[in-house]
């Protein structure tokens, strides 16, 4: 049962559709905002397909294993949570998964990432890594803070399913002054997260190309892409989850879908940050807010 | 020394292919993490030898080449030369061409300029203003092709004069559409002093002080930015740049942010001339060319200043139909060295931006792709040009201008 449920429904099968088409509205809304027509709804698909049947390269001098490995576990963490998250939402209750769980699967395509990068034997990739292990630093400490946020506010549920029922019950936690707070602060760290305008530094393609993934090619490649996808398809339902109550009738899909196109917006709408900037920012006012959000929480408010 | 050996320095190769430059030009980046610490430069991988071509070209063939040299340019060059070939025969051109001359000038400058910010967009990861910018030119472009034939490679310039008239409804076409133009351009020079992200980007990103630009002798909107006071449309007038009221913008503070602004500015002025001249063209009578027999032997310089800086166009004559010798100088030319050193001390986003400030000319004019298979219709390139002319002319007929 567990196995059907990892790999088809609600896991990786599930998981890979709704990302194609959280894909294809990134890219239909991008192609809205700058005047332009955009993809048919069956692109991401053949991009993909295309994707999987090219060759593999390997450069000569990078270590083939770990070249290999990294963007698998990029995509089977991935499907994990996908599996969790999605279960929270149809089941609401009994023990699914943990947020500290999903916490830390969440940083498995962060590593797989500085691992492609590390171990592509390629100047531009290990900056890209570099850069990424930097970015990662600076959003995680604020995205733990808003979700302490709330962990407060839904009076210390740690289960996710806990935290979706708490707020079906009484209320979202987005209502309340912390809870708008932590979710401005959140959306910032997913940003970064799905490695997007303005924090898409680690692979900025004008500058290093890619970054990390720059040597890889054919059905790794895919992976990584399906990854960035699943990443898109899945931090917005995170954000639902934690400050909306979750996905349960038709108005929690219309939530879902608003907060994946302010995620589109900002990137449509923001030049590329510098890394000491990302850093700045994340550390200094992001931080100080998602502090004060906290307390905020703890007072009630 | 020991302390030299130590540090770690990577090398990042931007160009000859990279997604930043698509053309030849090959950067070297010695990085140190991310700061720059040096640059090597290498152009030179696209030799066409174009000057020596011209010495076996007839006076009016040599226009045509030297129009190919660059496509967005594809008016300066001609107009530099133009210049230079009047100045050997002495020949003072009708008061209606000169006017006709500036607006092709003017025109090209500003749909150049769009291009750039566009760019610029682009390379900080800010694609809405790419597309915005390529839309806002789109229209300037499609004026260019009902009146001068041309999206790109209008073939204006002819020694002598013009090779085409704009009549009364095409000069109000281009004040209309000057006027659509404007309220674009505050919109834009708005977005970018408002936007915080913008700004920390691009402000102290590249700097270039005024002492290093003379010495690397910088150019057009590089110089003017840098505080240096040049513009060869002001100090060495030609066509009709004295006959019309503009100022030439400068700025102090050399960085990124200053070359933006100043090539905003630019364009306002460009709309103020082209909507002077249009305006005048609807009272200058006469003629838009005068025949020349021959020239003469002597020599003579031709300047013109390009959206990228000054075209300096040299041809000495020893009397027959072709130039004895030909030598052009082009903007970029002197600019893109300046980035030796705007470039070090900076990080590699700057690098980033701060190589593309210098807006290093780029051949893009490609205009359709015929693609096999599925049953449709392979073009040849003599059907691509007549449905291109008949693009045109279903232009000109409908709703003309």
């Amino acid at each position: 049962m567990i196995i059907f449920e990892y790999f088809f429904y609600p896991g990786i099968l599930f998981a890979l559709v709704v990302s194609l088409a959280v894909s294809w509205i990134d890219r239909k809304v991008s192609a809205l905002v700058q005047w332009r027509v955009g993809p048919p709804v069956m692109q991401p698909v053949y991009d993909l397909i295309k994707l999987m049947k090219k060759e593999t390269l390997i450069p000569s001098g990078a270590s083939p294993v770990v070249f290999l490995l990294a963007p698998a576990f990029s995509f089977a963490a991935l499907g994990l949570v996908s599996l969790i998250l999605f279960n929270s939402n149809l089941y609401a209750s009994g023990f699914i998964g943990d947020i500290l769980v999903v916490v830390y699967l969440l940083v498995v395509p962060v590593f797989s990432l500085i691992m492609a990068g590390a171990s592509s034997a390629n100047p531009l990739a290990s900056l890209g890594a570099s850069r990424e292990m930097k970015t990662a630093l600076s959003y995680e400490l604020p995205f733990i803070l808003a979700l302490g946020v709330v962990i407060i506010k839904t009076g210390g549920a740690l289960d996710i399913g806990e935290i979706i029922s708490v707020q079906r019950l009484s209320g979202p936690v987005i209502y309340s002054l912390s809870g708008i707070i932590a979710f401005a602060v959140v959306i910032l760290c997913f940003q970064a997260k799905m490695m997007q305008v303005p924090f898409d530094i680690s692979e900025a393609e004008q500058e290093i190309m890619g970054g990390a993934i720059i040597e890889y090619s054919g059905p790794p490649l895919g992976f990584f892409v399906v990854s960035r996808w699943m990443l898109m398809a899945l931090l917005p339902l995170l954000a639902v989850i934690l400050f909306m109550g979750g996905i349960g009738s038709f108005t929690g899909v219309i939530k879902y879908i608003a907060v994946l196109v302010i995620a589109i917006l900002i990137k449509n709408t923001n030049p590329r940050l510098r890394i000491n900037q990302t850093l700045r920012l994340f550390w200094g006012p992001v931080t100080l807010a998602a502090a004060a959000g906290v307390l905020l929480a703890l007072l009630g408010l | 020394m020991s302390k030299e050996e130590k540090r770690q320095i990577t090398e990042i190769p931007i160009g000859p292919y990279h997604p930043l430059q698509e053309e030849p030009e090959f950067f070297r980046l010695k990085v140190e993490g991310e700061k720059v610490v040096g640059l090597d430069i290498e152009i030179g991988y696209n030799h066409r030898g174009i000057e020596k071509l011209a010495e076996s070209k007839h006076y009016d063939q040599v226009l045509f080449l030297v129009e190919r040299i660059c496509g967005i340019c594809s008016t300066s060059h001609p107009f530099a030369y133009v210049n230079c070939v009047e100045e050997i025969c002495g020949l003072d051109i009708p008061l209606r061409a000169k006017y006709i001359r500036s607006i092709v000038g003017e025109m090209e400058r500003i749909h150049s300029h769009m291009l750039w910010l566009g760019l610029a967009g682009h390379f900080l990861g800010y694609n809405t203003v790419w597309m915005w910018c390529w839309k806002y030119r789109e229209p300037l472009l499609e004026l260019c092709e009902k009146l001068f034939g041309n999206r790109q490679h209008y073939a204006m310039m002819k020694i002598g004069g013009v090779r085409r008239d704009i009549d009364n409804a095409g000069g109000s076409a281009f004040c209309r559409e000057m006027n659509l133009l404007l309220p674009k351009l505050d919109m834009l020079q708005k977005a970018i002093e408002d936007d915080p992200v913008l700004r920390a980007r691009l402000k102290i990103a590249g700097t270039l002080p005024k002492k290093e630009a003379v010495s690397f002798c910088a150019v057009g909107p590089m110089a003017r930015a840098s505080g240096i006071d040049i513009d060869v449309r002001r100090d060495e007038p030609y066509a009709a740049y004295s006959m019309v009221d503009w100022t030439v913008p400068v700025r102090t503070e050399g960085d990124v942010y200053a070359k933006t602004m100043i090539r905003l500015e630019e364009m306002r002025q460009s709309v103020l001339i082209i909507k002077q001249c249009a305006e005048a063209l609807k009272k200058a009578k006469g003629d838009i060319s005068v025949q020349i027999k021959e020239v003469p032997p002597g020599e003579g310089i031709g300047r013109h200043e390009a959206p990228r800086g000054e075209v300096f166009h040299y041809i000495k004559s020893r009397g027959g139909t072709v130039p004895y010798r030909h030598k052009i100088r082009a903007p970029s030319y002197m600019n893109v060295f300046t980035n030796e050193y705007a470039v070090v001390g900076g990080t590699i986003p700057d690098a980033a931006i701060t190589l593309a400030a210098v807006d290093p000319c780029y051949c893009c004019t490609e205009r359709m792709q015929a693609v096999d298979g599925a049953g449709r219709q392979v073009y040849t390139s003599k059907q691509l040009i007549d449905i291109c002319r008949e693009k045109t002319f279903s232009m000109k007929r409908g709703k003309n201008k």
